[in-house]
């Protein structure tokens, strides 16, 4: 069994007054995909965020490749090998579509090249002259991934990336994660849509009121199917 | 066409030129204004003190270490930056997270200090500067002093760099994207926090230049900019606070516009660019080249 990446314990978070994560415990070992499953509000965000270093109150322990980093700055956990990729897509409108993909620095070696990149998603090549923001949603989300393959991060962060999109768009979005994961990459993924997560995921815990309730492997998502209807009140 | 409307070509392209100079001085000054803003948030009232400052720095290196007007270009504007630099660190970084009218009170104070400094220092009458290139063109319908029109030109130059530098190059895209998300830009691994000071120092770095640049036209004093960050300010919000090409246009046209007004009814030329900013406001409240977001 590969080596442990990703350990969060006892992880609670803040915004503000409001108290979001109460206490959150789970694992991602190199190389697997993992899904956070939960309904709205549940704390799935605030968890990626809290990962990347985003909320400015949070204790508990986080530790990537054996490192504390709970005390860390945002700019110094990206630079640990962690990249992020939020719901919303941040992509910048003042930046051209190749300015966007070149924007986040090259933290480590292996990373995926320019090239490559716009091989795997060839529409952004056709547009990398259009502004940012000028894509569609479904290439906007292509470009929030690619833009985080090159700087040679292990563990991608992806917030609901098939949000909002087409089912012909989704079912690309799940094939360009399942080659990330063959390409080595380990990846958290936030989803509303289970049926999309329970496709490409090795794991999945389930979130409820700021702790992780439950873990589900995807060869048990079968038997488990009513229990997790439950949890995601689907 | 001069005979119709009454007007003496030589005054005409003379208060051209008036204009044209002094719009060079309010789109270097107002370009500065609106990186800060774009990246800081704040409405940086300093901005005529550290233009006065620069010239200060020239007219002093000249006077005690005999430092020629062509290298004091570039040493005034370090020393102004980075004195730009540690203000930020000490002082503005405090107030980001907090209304717009902070900073601008902040930075209105400050400037309020410094010249009062400078003027407890230097007094108020102003020192002359000498002229580094004396001389100038006969052009046939006026006389072009040749330092008046290497401002002109340097300040095209240095305000097209500057936008070159901020449109088309990398640091200028980490610039542009953390301006619009700085929270995203930091969890890509840039450090912002130091972005914002460089940011800021650079701005008034180009402030300090502008009052180099200026040193030798003008007195060098103490209050030599309380009058411009007023016109400064008007420019950006006619130009649209935050763009940078907006800037450029807006300061050399209502320069340019200034100038007009000293030919065609000069009682006006010196409310006509707030009286642009009002109906600008009214028609436009995002400014003729902002984004209204």
């Amino acid at each position: 069994m590969a080596e442990t990446l990703l350990k969060v314990a006892g992880l609670q978070a803040w915004y503000g007054e409001s108290h979001i994560l109460h206490g959150v415990d789970f694992e991602i070992r190199r190389g697997e995909l993992v899904t956070l499953l939960g309904r709205n509000g549940a704390g799935k965000t605030t968890t990626l965020r809290s990962i990347m270093g985003i909320l400015c109150k949070r204790t508990g322990s986080i530790t990537f490749e054996g490192r504390e980093t709970i005390g860390m700055t945002s700019d110094h956990i990206a630079r640990l090998g962690i990249a992020y990729c939020p719901e919303e897509r941040g992509i910048f409108s003042s930046l051209n579509v190749d300015e966007n993909l070149r924007l986040p620095p090259v933290v480590k070696p292996g990373g995926l090249s320019i090239e490559e990149i716009y091989k795997l998603f060839p529409n952004l090549l056709e547009r990398r002259h259009s502004q940012g923001t000028k894509l569609s949603g479904g290439e906007q989300q292509m470009l929030a991934i690619g833009r985080i393959l090159r700087t040679g991060a292990t563990l991608l962060l992806l917030d609901e990336p098939t949000e909002g999109l087409a089912p012909v768009i989704v079912q690309r979005i799940g094939e360009i994660i399942r080659q990330l994961k063959s390409r080595g990459f380990t990846i958290l993924l936030v989803e509303q849509n289970f049926h999309f997560a329970a496709t490409v995921a090795d794991r999945h815990y389930v979130m409820e009121d700021g702790r992780v309730i439950d873990t589900v492997a995807s060869s048990d998502v079968q038997q488990s199917i009513g229990k997790l209807q439950s949890y995601l009140g689907v | 066409m001069f005979e119709l409307l009454g007007i003496p070509p030589q005054a005409l392209f003379g208060q051209l030129l008036l204009g044209l100079i002094n719009g060079a001085f309010y789109a270097m000054l107002s370009l500065g204004l609106a990186v800060i803003f774009g990246m800081l948030n704040v409405i940086n009232f300093t901005h005529g003190a550290q233009y006065m400052m620069g010239a200060f720095a020239a007219w002093l290196l000249l006077g005690i270490f005999d430092v020629p007007f062509w290298a004091s270009l570039v040493i005034a504007p370090i020393i102004v930056g980075l004195f730009g630099i540690v203000l930020e660190k000490l002082i503005l970084k405090r107030i980001y997270h907090l209304d717009h009218l902070y900073g601008f009170l902040l930075t209105f104070g400050l400037a309020l200090v410094i010249e009062g400094l400078f003027q407890w220092k230097w007094g108020s009458s102003g020192a002359p500067y000498p002229n580094p290139i004396p001389g100038g063109f006969n052009l046939g319908f006026m006389f072009l002093p040749t330092y008046r029109g290497f401002v002109v030109v340097a300040a095209l130059v240095i305000c097209l760099a500057t936008w070159y530098g901020i449109e088309r190059t990398k640091l200028g895209a980490y610039l542009r994207a953390a301006t619009e998300n700085p929270t995203l830009v930091r969890a890509f691994g840039i450090n912002v926090p130091r972005l914002i000071t460089l940011t800021y120092g650079l701005g008034v770095a180009l402030a300090a230049l502008a009052g180099v640049l200026a040193a030798p036209i003008q007195q060098v004093s103490a209050l030599m900019g309380v009058n411009l960050v007023l016109i400064v300010f008007a420019v950006v919000v006619i130009g649209g606070m935050g763009s940078i090409m907006g800037s450029i246009v807006t300061g050399f046209g209502l320069g340019l516009v200034e100038g007009l007004t000293k030919v065609f009814y000069p009682p006006a030329s010196n409310t006509v660019i707030f009286v642009v900013m009002a109906l600008v406001l009214l028609i436009k409240p995002a400014g003729l080249f902002g984004q209204t977001k």
